[in-house]
């Protein structure tokens, strides 16, 4: 490894540089896809956008700092909300509610996660589920506030008039999303690499041995859920407005699950492994739904089938490849090099999850 | 003051089974450290299986012991045919495996027995009984519902306290290395408790369901306060997670009486949130682990 290492300098160092070379030719290949396909996959890829930065925020709080939320949900519900009632009647810039819903999910964030600081494993599992099932209600509770059931209409954001008269909305949301992603993974992985980002490893690695090192737990955790929660009320202002409307149904138990579901899918502790989750969990059920309805079959079956597909995508990745995509894809790229090195006997694909790159 | 009797009645018959539902986690925590959120589908669909034999012509007791059959079945089967292969992976696996076994069993329902909402009959009325002129705000069936919890109870502490098997079952929970050592079959006995579990789940679904009405996601709030009422007892201990879902049944009740009810579950959460930041490991949790 100390070879590439040498042979790549330019690429590995300096870290923000290399980070925003990425991000930059990411950038320019979506906006080419995104110009070439119809406004329904364009949809979608917002779709998957908006996913990716809150699976992403989760997977910092999850898979790098060993703490698991199901109530992400319930912070992307905070982001939305904020949103949609500082739009209702006003026209605001886009940015500027953007940052706000970022602020109130992040202050939220932080508070739970003063709470959160001190609960473990299925503690804070049973917490964070309690969040996700009791926040919404509140939005039922007090209707005149936040429109109780039907919720609150957002209007999509504006096209500016110098893309032209007949440019999809769609589109336009798309890059708008694309774009907070990208400035989202940009910031994500600089932090990753920090001392912050190590302290992070260091308490989900052992809490007992990053204290003794002088990490502060407690803060770090906190932290930790603060820069999560940011990112799901990013997300969350962005799902309100591609849905369009922002109601208790859509923030249910089922969009936190379908959350954690992505990273552990996509693979934990890792930017790319959100990436991937938020792609199988748009996709999958919509190829799937597509598929049912072709197939002539009855009603129960085929509104069901879907969900059934999605629930046994779950059970059998878990069976199969239990460090999920990304782990899966470093392995076989690991196997393929061994072979290629004539290094078969002890290279067994077996991959630092820290840094599958091996650097 | 009768306001108060009627919500307390009510509490306690809905705390009996969300106490159920705690337990059956708690035996499941303990046995193989895993959260099974497919619990709560599990029994969903014993009861669809036991409705199933109620259209079928079978009286409700048929029908009531072909579900906890079930249960006990499907229990074994999750865990001997799922669960087993990704006990060395993460830990988040487990819950991601259990959270898709959820979503299967409850697209699998509707599929096999329709979508529509359905009514589950109880064994007993449902009307108040009478004391003298008055009627008091409980039923046989609420009888019934605590007899059957409360009988469960206590067979299962009979089988962990005073048989052979209960104390090879708590032995291979508390160490599995030792008891393998000692010729204890550990693998078969966290079939058996996964089993054991879901039987008493199959329990909380069949008697709930005469109140809730049977569609497939009609277990997953009991699962959520069974959930909740087992993290505020302490996973750890079986007589916590009795007395956590009984909380969880009269905060409900008194929070969805008092203040409306639908600030129910935002009072759950609240009470969850406080006793967990005075004891973090649950109400019951005796030894405080240290993780070193």
């Amino acid at each position: 490894m100390a070879i590439r290492l040498t042979r790549w300098p330019s690429l590995r160092t300096p870290t923000l540089a290399r980070h925003l070379v990425l991000a930059l030719g990411a950038g320019v290949l979506l906006f080419l896809i995104s110009s070439q396909i119809g406004a329904y996959d364009d949809y979608n890829l917002a779709e998957v956008a908006i996913f990716a930065i809150a699976a992403a925020g989760l997977n910092l709080l999850t898979g790098v700092n060993g703490q698991l939320s199901l109530g992400h949900g319930a912070l992307m519900a905070i982001g939305a909300y904020t949103t949609s009632l500082l739009l209702r009647g006003r026209d605001l810039p886009l940015p500027l509610l953007l940052l706000a819903s970022v602020a109130s999910a992040s202050l939220i964030g932080c508070l739970f996660g003063v709470a959160a600081a001190r609960l473990r494993g299925p503690y804070l599992a049973g917490a964070t589920l309690a969040l996700a099932v009791g926040l919404p209600q509140i939005a039922t509770r007090y209707s005149q506030v936040f429109g109780g059931e039907e919720g609150l209409t957002v209007a999509p954001p504006a096209v500016p008039a110098w893309l032209g008269a007949d440019f999809p909305p769609e589109r336009w949301l798309a890059w708008i999303a694309i774009v907070a992603a990208l400035v989202t993974f940009v910031l994500l992985a600089n932090l990753v690499h920090s001392s912050v980002g190590r302290s992070f490893r260091g308490v989900r690695d052992h809490e007992a041995a990053a204290a003794l090192a002088g990490i502060d737990v407690a803060r770090t955790q906190i932290q930790a859920f603060v820069v999560s929660a940011a990112c799901a009320g990013l997300a969350g202002s962005l799902f309100a407005y591609w849905a369009g409307v922002t109601n208790p149904a859509g923030f249910s138990l089922a969009l936190s699950l379908q959350l954690v579901t992505a990273i552990v899918i996509g693979g934990l502790g890792t930017l790319s492994g959100a990436v991937w989750g938020s792609i199988v969990l748009v996709f999958v059920p919509s190829l799937t739904s597509g598929m049912a309805s072709s197939l002539n079959l009855p009603t129960s079956v085929a509104n069901n089938l879907p969900l059934a597909i999605y629930g046994a995508v779950l059970v059998v990745a878990m069976l199969v490849a239990p460090y999920g995509i990304d782990g899966g894809l470093h392995r076989l790229v690991a196997l393929g090099r061994a072979r290629w090195a004539g290094a078969s006997s002890n290279h067994k694909g077996v991959v630092d999850w820290d840094d599958p790159a091996g650097g | 003051m009768q306001r108060f009797v009627v919500l307390t009645l009510n509490g306690l018959t809905e705390g009996s089974i969300y106490a159920a539902m705690a337990l059956a986690l708690v035996m499941i925590w303990r046995a193989t450290q895993v959260v099974n959120f497919a619990q709560g589908a599990m029994a969903m669909f014993t009861t669809y299986l036991a409705l199933f034999a109620l259209e079928r012509g079978a009286s409700y007791w048929l029908a009531f012991a072909i579900a906890l059959a079930c249960g006990l079945l499907l229990g074994a089967v999750v865990e001997r045919v799922l669960v087993r292969p990704v006990e060395s992976a993460p830990p988040l696996n487990v819950v991601i495996l259990t959270l898709g076994i959820l979503l299967v069993l409850e697209a699998l329902a509707p599929m096999l027995f329709g979508g529509q909402i359905r009514s589950f009959p109880a064994a007993f009325s449902i009307v108040g009984l009478r004391l003298g002129s008055l009627q008091i705000p409980l039923s046989p069936f609420d009888l019934f519902i605590l007899a059957s919890v409360l009988i469960m109870m206590g067979l299962l502490l009979l089988l962990f306290q005073r048989t052979d098997l209960g104390l090879r079952m708590r032995a291979s929970a508390f160490n599995p290395e030792v008891s393998r050592l000692l010729g204890i079959r550990v693998s078969r006995m966290l079939t058996l408790g996964w089993a054991l579990a879901a039987l008493v789940g199959a329990l909380a679904g069949l008697l709930i369901a005469p109140s809730l009405l049977l569609y497939p996601t009609y277990m997953d709030q009991v699962l959520v306060f069974g959930f909740t009422g087992a993290i505020l007892g302490g996973l750890d201990s079986p007589p916590g997670a009795v007395i956590g879902g009984l909380a969880m049944g009269f905060s409900l009740s008194y929070v969805g009486g008092y203040l409306g009810s639908d600030l129910e579950t935002v009072g759950a959460l609240v009470i969850l949130i406080a006793v967990l930041m005075v004891r973090p490991r649950g109400l019951f949790t005796l030894r405080a682990q240290r993780e070193v």
